[in-house]
């Protein structure tokens, strides 16, 4: 059990079935503190169903999934998931589009989430600083006023993983962040994403390989629902069951 | 964004909140001024029975806002407010029947007549303690907030969510309807609560009743609309517009949706209880038909024709509806359901925002066209 | 009651009771060839006793004293006195008349005209100088009894099974004669088993009877099996003793355990009965729901245009093809179909398909068409109920044990079970089925795939409308057609299709069913309308277990 007191996430066995669709057959992960992980597999694979499952959206059917070496996440539900310090960035991207990016932010920000806090509580006096940092590392400065339904794609990533940011969370989950960007803005990602990896533990689900070269960490490849290779690019990618369901096709 | 900190109260009133509230101030003062001092024989002296109509558009109004509050800010398009709408005025309606006293038909101390004429022994239960004023009161409150506490506990808890809760909401209030409808349930069955003779003392049917009574749901509305207020422009308020828009996107920043959707749903639910309440002096009447699924239906249209997620549309729109239907019933009654089945085809199809909602539209485009610059053109809407 | 048979005891047993009971072949023999003889004998005698016992009835009638008038009521049918089924006719409608001192009975016809009672023939009295025989709770019964033992031997088979059944009801002895000689001469066996039935309510109630005649007599109200029966033998059992007690106890309790049964068997009849015309209703629901993920409010307003299209098919032959009226239904079906189904596609073109991916928005557009239907056929056809008849194969019933089948029910139900499984079909083997179900399922991979989605869209919308379109046809038989009546199905539907499940026809099946079922054995214990509420209430329940119904769709497919 030392693997799992001593790794930030530890998912050992998981299995869950969709109405006789395996979608995850024994996945195993292991991810230390600090560290940035990408992963990668063909569409169907199971990535964005392990997100479910680390976030609480859905429930294994068996397999344990421990956050910190001692939480069980398969017993919890998504908020309380998330206080405990899992951001989550979705495919598409999902900001709160009638608020303005500024208020996005706000409700991301690390405070206190019940009702009567929100309802009758003050902002910290940090929270204005806070904010401003944030917008600053995001480059949404000049769009704090506007709402979130007036910005562009890219720039929409961008105010998610803001918001990710604001949870401060202990781990970060972001699903295809480059999806629909450009080159420019696919390479300003990978520096926002590996500036966050800093002080925070990622795992980056992606499908554009130049974008996982750029970020330069350890991948795990993923095929029906399983660990297929585990490695630096490089050497995951030479794999030669790794080109055959994937790479290769 | 707000260095200078006005008092709360008044960082809630925003233009249009302002000429909100400053025509339900005109009504409440002129209403009596023309109703009680304007001699009856002038032109422009107000009937006892306009005050009453008056009254009972204020109080469709308060309970727009509640719905709006549901549905505007939160999503949830109950299809059965009505429901909390109607237990608010059964409570009242409860406290009016016992101030009847030996007054009734059968001049039975203790028990109202339909009582008595059912062979009722005794006083069930669920009527005790209603000849109190404040406890009738705390009803109105209490009442419709824990069924719609029961209710949304249940069905936030597990995600029942779009319209599968609207449906649900129908069927609640259609379950109460046919409860209400049964004698044996202690309200009144069919015929349901009337035949009310004072309230705090004062004679219903009076003209300065009805006065007082219109500017007490003058002074809740303009309540209701400031409670609303407070709410939605707090954080909570971005909350539960954040779980409208997006709601697992919430949950995984960490709040907890049923919590934020239940605490909306039953204040949501008590100030329909309370318009409801002031409705039933005014009307003189509380039967099961107030239970009736497209009762409820009928005040989401008034908030979708007023415009959803803005308060004062709703209020506007239950005026606006109701003022219409006053209208038709009295010209062209046939036509009555064809204007408003019309109504609900054409807002949902070309007004999809509302009034209010064009209005703001109609700014907007004049705001960035002035300007020209960041606030370019809303996305295609 | 429970004296009455004993108070009568003694004098039936002075009636020509066959002796003791037949123990074997010679003693049967000696016993009809008895009964036989005695019959003739009474035949013959009769017009001899006819004349004395004439006098005493009229004596008695005419004596104003109810214990008087009973016995003489008790002995009228066996008097032979020819005005006898006039005499208790004028009793039974308060038209009897006598004159004390003279001792005479005079009894009035419909229209007022005085008779005498003795003879028929018209008599010259005014009513309102006579007295009228009076009537208690005693004298009715022995009325009752005696209008039953006249028309034992009425020539229409119907009066005689009538009269049977109300002398099983009165258990009167004095009718056992009467039953006996009418046993004789039956030669329906339908009406003969009644009549032994009644014999034998009449032997078993007698105290005096021996007790073997009387256990067979408890046996054969034991094979009458029915709720009659349990009455004619709780009451033996509460003053008898012995044997006779423990058999009518012991038939009575199997009696009432095979009832219950049967209760059950009835109440699932009446719950499928129920649960079709649920189908019936929920099943064009279950399709744009399943399909476009759409509520469509104004769906029961569609059944209510198939019920009126019914409605005017039947108009329209009895007008002018009165040879077709008992056929009106096959054209109002598919009628009732194209009708519903072309203002469906009208709707979905119109309004609908502009609201997609809004399907909050769409409810209240489709209430807004609900109102503007209601009140068009308000306006047009009026808002009273109109009257569609039955044809002449869904009248009636037939008898399956001891439930009794209504034709209308059991076409209903198979007309909804044909729908179902017509419409499985066409989702399932035709190129439209399929295209539907790719729609249905991912949407955007259809569209992809070169499937014209609007096309499937309207269609769908169509074909769900159709199908309400023929539940109408299916509800005229057996509600009332008017403007309203879509409002009343509505709800339920709505339930039937949430319960069980969206995009699972099957689920519609079983929800329907289900709920039909519950709901018929609900009613005896909770009554009608709590039943209703209660089965709301668990729905309600159920949704909070099941958010998406018995049969769900799992995986991420459903919350895109």
């Amino acid at each position: 059990m030392d693997i799992a007191k001593n790794s930030l996430l530890y998912l050992d066995g998981v299995s869950v079935s969709f109405d006789g669709y395996k979608a995850l057959r024994g996945l195993s992960l292991t991810l230390a503190p600090g560290e940035m992980r990408a992963i990668i597999g063909p569409n169907g694979a199971g990535k964005t169903t392990m997100m479910d499952i680390i976030t609480g959206k859905t429930r294994p059917d068996e397999g344990d999934v421990l956050f910190g070496g001692s939480y069980d996440l398969t017993k919890m539900d998504e908020a309380e998931i998330a206080e405990l310090g899992i951001g989550r960035k979705f495919q598409k991207p999902t900001v709160f589009e009638s608020h303005t990016v500024d208020d996005n932010i706000l409700l991301a920000l690390k405070a206190p989430r019940s009702a009567l806090a929100t309802l009758f509580g003050k902002p910290a006096a940090h929270t204005r600083a806070r904010i401003d940092q944030i917008l600053e590392t995001t480059k949404l400065k000049d769009h704090r006023f506007r709402l979130a339904a007036d910005l562009s794609h890219g720039q929409k990533q961008w105010l998610e993983i803001g918001m990710l940011l604001a949870q401060d969370p202990k781990l970060l989950l972001v699903d295809e962040p480059v999806a629909g960007m450009t080159d420019a803005e696919t390479a300003q990602t990978a520096e926002l994403l590996r500036e966050i990896a800093v002080d925070h533990s990622v795992v980056v689900v992606e499908h554009d390989m130049s974008f996982v070269r750029d970020l330069g960490v350890k991948v795990t490849v993923l095929h029906e629902g399983s660990v297929l290779a585990e490695g630096p690019l490089d050497v995951v990618s030479a794999d030669p069951r790794v080109i055959e369901v994937y790479l290769g096709r | 964004m707000m260095e200078t900190r006005k008092p709360l109260l008044l960082s809630l009133i925003d233009t249009r909140g302002g000429i909100f509230l400053g025509l339900i101030a005109a009504a409440t003062i002129l209403v009596p001024v023309l109703a009680l001092m304007v001699p009856a024989n002038s032109a422009f002296a107000l009937p006892p029975y306009l005050v009453a109509l008056f009254g009972k558009y204020i109080c469709y109004a308060l309970l727009a806002i509640a719905l709006d509050l549901v549905w505007g800010y939160c999503g949830i398009l109950s299809l059965g407010h009505g429901a909390f709408f109607a237990l608010g005025g059964y409570a009242m309606g409860m406290y009016l029947m016992r101030q009847i006293g030996t007054r009734g038909v059968y001049a039975h101390p203790e028990l109202p007549d339909f009582m008595v004429f059912l062979n009722m022994k005794e006083l069930p239960i669920t009527w005790w303690g209603f000849q109190s004023f404040p406890y009738a009161m705390l009803m109105v409150l209490l009442i419709p907030g824990l069924l719609a506490f029961i209710f949304g506990f249940l069905a936030f808890r597990s995600r029942v969510t779009g319209v599968y809760l609207s449906i649900i909401t129908q069927a609640m209030t259609y379950a109460l309807l046919l409860a209400f409808f049964r004698n044996d349930m202690g309200f009144g069955g069919n015929n349901g609560l009337t035949d009310f003779k004072d309230i705090l003392g004062f004679n219903v049917q009076a003209k300065e009743t009805r006065v007082a009574l219109f500017v007490a749901s003058c002074i809740a509305l303009g309540a209701g609309y400031l409670i609303a207020r407070a709410v939605t422009e707090s954080k909570f308020g971005k909350v539960v517009i954040a779980i409208r828009d997006a709601e697992s996107r919430t949950r995984f920043l960490g709040y907890r949706v049923e919590t934020y959707k239940l605490a909306v749903f039953v204040l949501s639910a008590m100030m329909a209880g309370v318009a409801g309440a002031l409705y039933v002096p005014q009307v003189g009447i509380i039967n099961p038909g107030e239970f009736a699924p497209a009762n409820s239906i009928e005040a989401v249209i008034w908030v979708a024709v007023g415009g959803r997620g803005t308060l004062v549309g709703a209020a506007l729109g239950a005026i606006i509806v109701n003022w219409g239907k006053t209208f038709f019933t009295g010209a062209l009654p046939e036509y009555w359901l064809f204007a408003l089945g019309a109504l609900f085809v054409l807002v949902t199809l070309f007004l999809p925002k509302g009034v209010v909602g064009v209005i703001d539209q109609y700014k907007a485009r004049r705001a960035a066209t002035h300007k020209g610059g960041t606030a370019a053109a809303p996305a295609a809407e | 009651m429970n004296q009455l048979p004993r108070l009568r005891a003694p004098r039936a047993r002075a009636l020509p009771l066959p002796a003791n009971g037949a123990k074997g072949l010679v003693e049967i023999f000696s016993f009809a060839t008895a009964a036989f003889v005695l019959l003739l004998l009474a035949l013959f005698v009769a017009p001899q006793a006819r004349a004395q016992g004439e006098s005493t009835i009229i004596i008695g009638l005419s004596s104003d004293k109810f214990p008087e008038t009973e016995r003489a009521l008790n002995d009228l049918p066996g008097s032979g006195l020819a005005t006898a089924p006039q005499i208790v006719d004028a009793l039974a409608a308060n038209r009897l008349y006598f004159n004390g001192p003279a001792r005479k009975l005079y009894f009035a016809d419909e229209a007022g005209k005085m008779f005498d009672a003795a003879t028929g023939e018209p008599a010259d009295v005014m009513a309102s100088a006579l007295k009228k025989v009076r009537i208690n709770n005693a004298v009715r019964r022995s009325l009752d009894a005696a209008r039953g033992a006249l028309t034992l031997m009425s020539p229409d088979p119907a009066k005689r099974k009538a009269a049977a059944d109300s002398v099983f009801k009165s258990r009167d002895a004095s009718a056992l004669p009467l039953v006996e000689a009418a046993l004789e001469k039956e030669t329906i066996s339908a009406n003969k088993k009644i009549l032994e039935e009644a014999r034998a309510a009449i032997i078993a109630s007698d105290s005096g009877a021996p007790e073997v005649r009387r256990l067979e007599a408890v046996e054969v109200l034991k094979s009458r099996g029915d709720q009659d029966a349990v009455s004619v033998l709780t009451t033996i059992a509460s003053w008898s003793e012995g044997r006779v007690k423990a058999a009518a106890e012991s038939a009575s309790s199997v009696i009432q355990a095979k009832l219950a049964l049967w209760r059950n068997v009835q109440n699932i009849w009446y719950g499928l009965s129920l649960g079709s015309v649920l189908l019936l209703a929920a099943i064009g629901l279950a399709i744009t729901f399943g399909v476009m993920g759409i509520i469509n409010m104004a769906h029961g307003e569609m059944v209510m245009l198939g019920a009126y299209t019914t409605f005017a098919v039947q108009e329209w032959a009895r007008t002018s093809h009165p040879g077709l009226l008992n056929y009106s239904l096959f054209i109002a079906i598919p009628l009732a179909f194209l009708v519903t189904a072309a203002v469906g596609i009208l709707i979905e073109r119109v309004v609908i398909r502009f609201l997609y991916g809004r399907p909050l928005e769409t409810l209240l557009a489709t209430f807004g068409i609900s109102l503007i239907l209601q009140q068009a056929v308000r306006t047009i056809f009026g808002a009273n109920n109109r009257e569609v008849s039955a044809p002449s194969f869904m009248a009636g019933s037939f008898d399956f044990g001891s439930l009794q089948i209504g034709y209308g029910r059991m076409w209903i139900i198979v007309f909804a079970l044909a729908v179902f499984f017509a419409l499985q079909f066409v989702l399932r083997a035709t190129s439209f089925g399929l295209r539907m179900r790719a729609v249905t399922q991912n949407r955007r991979m259809a569209s992809s795939m070169g499937i014209d989605t609007n096309r499937i869209d309207a269609l769908a919308f169509g074909l769900g409308s159709g199908i309400a379109g023929m539940a109408g046809v299916a509800l005229s038989q057996i509600d009332n057609v008017s403007p309203n009546l879509g409002q009343s199905y509505i709800i339920d539907s709505f339930m039937v299709v949430v319960f069980g499940g969206v995009g699972n026809l099957w689920g519609t099946l079983l929800g329907a069913l289900t709920l039909g079922v519950a709901n018929k054995f609900l009613e005896p214990i909770a009554g009608a309308v709590l039943g209703k509420i209660l089965l709301l209430v668990f729905i309600i329940l159920f949704i909070q277990k099941r958010p998406r119904g018995l049969f769900a769709l799992k995986g991420r497919a459903v919350e895109a």
